[in-house]
């Protein structure tokens, strides 16, 4: 990429004179450009990252004089804080719910979108529409849909003769009421993503695999499949990134209750930090979050040439 | 040819010899066709409505509490019909949800405008400007799409304590419009698809660099920046997190934080409630009928490598 730019550079600059000024204004005009935004990512964010790595050494509170603890957070955090394991677990069971069930029921709502049906838009408007419904009122609906006695829910399970769980008041059954309101909302990204992989396959491919006689099912899985790996991909690390920094829906409908069963990192995080004013031990806390996140992100990309499949 | 290319390209997808001849190849499936194709056809759509219903049924259960007279949101057997339309549950709620709404109005004028200002600069500085510590400048902003919001949110916070933001508007848009990762990278990518010839043109008529990119560039881009625009609006209509932590007073809260005040207030009065809610997502739903397209392709494209 470089080489291309100042080959090109090259052949723009005009033969003397201005040869020698124009880097320089070159220079300045381009930082002129990007640099607000550079210098906003370096003091909102690079900056606080590096400050957040040093407050979760310590004790702060933000009113008291923080003391060093070195590791010390960290150490409490795996070894006498019980409390972290369960939100860990917690974390990691929406998250593998979330990242494999959304891509699955997406994909299934992508090939179905793909049909050529009249008003099938109005059927993908339709699927997408809970996402970009704000959280707050999903949760209030989704709390009455769960209320364990009159709830449409529960009333409806009554008619067909099962008597439904107390959903989001119980402690087994808390979690998966509460994915299930975070999938009728998240699937809608994936439909989107996979139904463009959809549309950029190339028809002949298909029709030749038809021609040659192969069911739609064989079609599908030893044709569309692979070539939809790379969006796949994509949507693994994205949903992966998003769903382990839940926040709003359990916000919302839970507080992480019943008995911690709904509790997860950021909430944690956020609990933590702004309601017990425990800003060290939050900070300490969110490295760790990071540190997954980063991790499972790294391990991700190493595997990706294991199953994605690359082809012009 | 197109056959060899399948087999080429997926080498176990097809086995040649449970077929016969092409000849066999090709018409076994042209007279299955017909039949099966208006089976298969009803069975989609089929599917496809009664999914619509399982997508729906929230938001319509949403909007027929929102109508109905107190006792009988949660009736039992349920009903979906009101008995009696309350419009009047919609005039009570917008009045007390009328100082949120210019709030999240307010916020979502100066996070789009602002947002779309710097990203389009940016995106365009590193499109087609060469300078010293590009590479550098664009690697950074790459790594920062990757760090979880909360690692810095609390330093984040008492740098806004330290300079007096908190309980002001400020940190719910100017962070927001200064380190617009993503709408950078998309902008970028649309700046990199117009001609060159355009600029060398402007160039030649003797316009400034900033001139070039305001009235030159930047209207090509204008599909790049309703995408962009759309979903930062989205951001800012349904953030929670932002208003939760830096906002105390409950006159400069946004939509959603008043839902969970009229939650405090009116927890009995779910058909309130509900109207309440049913008007924090008409915003939104608007905006995304009007921008469909947009909507689309800005999400298409974050799909894309950079």
């Amino acid at each position: 990429m470089a080489n291309t730019q100042v080959s090109a550079s090259a052949t723009d600059a005009p033969p003397n004179r201005s040869r020698r000024e124009k880097p320089r204004r070159q220079n300045l005009a381009g930082w002129l450009f990007v640099g607000p935004v550079i210098l906003g990512v370096l003091a909102f964010q690079i900056g606080p990252v590096i400050a957040s790595l040093g407050v979760s050494m310590t004790n702060w509170t933000g009113l008291n004089e923080p003391d060093f603890l070195g590791l010390g957070n960290f150490v409490a955090l795996f070894t006498t804080d019980t409390r972290f394991y369960t939100t860990l677990l917690n974390t990691a069971i929406f998250t593998v719910a979330m990242v494999a069930l959304s891509i699955a029921i997406g994909l299934a709502l992508a090939v179905l979108c793909n049909q050529r049906i009249r008003g099938v838009g109005v059927f993908r408007t339709l699927y997408y529409s809970p996402a970009i419904t704000n959280v707050v009122a999903i949760g209030f609906v989704w709390f009455w849909l769960y209320e364990p006695n009159n709830g449409l829910i529960n009333s409806v399970l009554r008619g067909v003769g099962i008597s439904g769980p107390a959903w989001l008041s119980d402690p087994s059954t808390a979690l998966i009421a509460v994915i299930i309101v975070a999938l009728w909302q998240g699937v809608g990204y994936p439909m989107v993503i996979l139904l463009a992989g959809l549309q950029s396959i190339d028809k002949s491919l298909l029709e030749a695999a038809t021609v040659d006689g192969a069911s739609n099912w064989l079609r599908f899985w030893r044709v569309t499949f692979p070539l939809l790996t790379p969006s796949i991909f994509f949507l693994t690390i994205m949903q992966f990134i998003s769903s382990f920094q839940v926040f709003g829906i359990i916000y919302v409908m839970t507080s992480g209750g019943p008995n911690n069963a709904t509790s997860v990192l950021i909430f944690e995080i956020y609990q933590v930090a702004f309601a017990q004013g425990r800003l060290g031990y939050a900070s300490a806390m969110g490295w760790v979050l990071f540190l997954i996140v980063g991790l499972v992100t790294v391990f991700q990309w190493k595997m990706e040439k294991r199953w994605v499949h690359y082809d012009s | 040819m197109t056959a060899e290319r399948v087999v080429a390209r997926a080498p176990r997808a097809l086995d040649p010899g449970t077929a016969g001849g092409p000849e066999e190849r090709r018409a076994a499936p042209a007279t299955r066709r017909r039949p099966r194709g208006i089976g298969r056809r009803a069975a989609v759509l089929i599917t496809l409505i009664v999914l619509a219903g399982v997508f729906a049924m929230p938001l319509l259960w949403m909007v027929s509490a929102s109508l109905k007279p107190e006792n009988e949101v949660l009736a039992s057997p349920p009903t979906f019909i009101p008995s009696a339309f309350q419009w009047e549950n919609y005039a009570a709620a917008a009045d007390g949800l009328l100082p949120f709404f210019l709030n999240s109005v307010k916020l979502a004028a100066l996070n789009v405008t602002g947002l779309l200002f710097f990203a389009s600069l940016a995106g365009y500085g590193f499109a087609r400007l060469n300078f010293v510590g590009k590479n550098v400048a664009f690697a950074l902003l790459l790594a920062t799409a990757m760090i979880p919001s909360m690692v810095y949110l609390i330093p984040q916070y008492m740098l806004f304590r330290e300079i007096g933001w908190i309980d002001t508007h400020l940190p719910l848009w100017v962070p927001n419009v200064l380190t617009p990762v993503f709408g950078t990278f998309l902008l970028r990518q649309s700046f990199r698809g117009v001609p060159r010839e355009l600029e060398e043109a402007a160039k030649l008529d003797g316009a400034s660099i900033f001139g070039t990119f305001w009235r030159i560039m930047l209207p090509q881009v204008k599909p790049a920046l309703a995408a962009v625009g759309a979903l930062t609006f989205m951001a800012s209509w349904n953030d929670l997190f932002g208003p939760l932590i830096f906002l105390n007073s409950t006159r400069l809260q946004t939509m959603p934080i008043a839902l969970v005040l009229f939650q405090g207030e009116f927890f009995t009065q779910t058909n309130l409630m509900m109207a309440a809610a049913t008007l924090t997502i008409i915003p939104p739903l608007i905006l995304f009928f009007l921008a469909q397209r947009y909507f689309v392709q800005g999400i298409t494209m974050s799909g894309l490598k950079g």
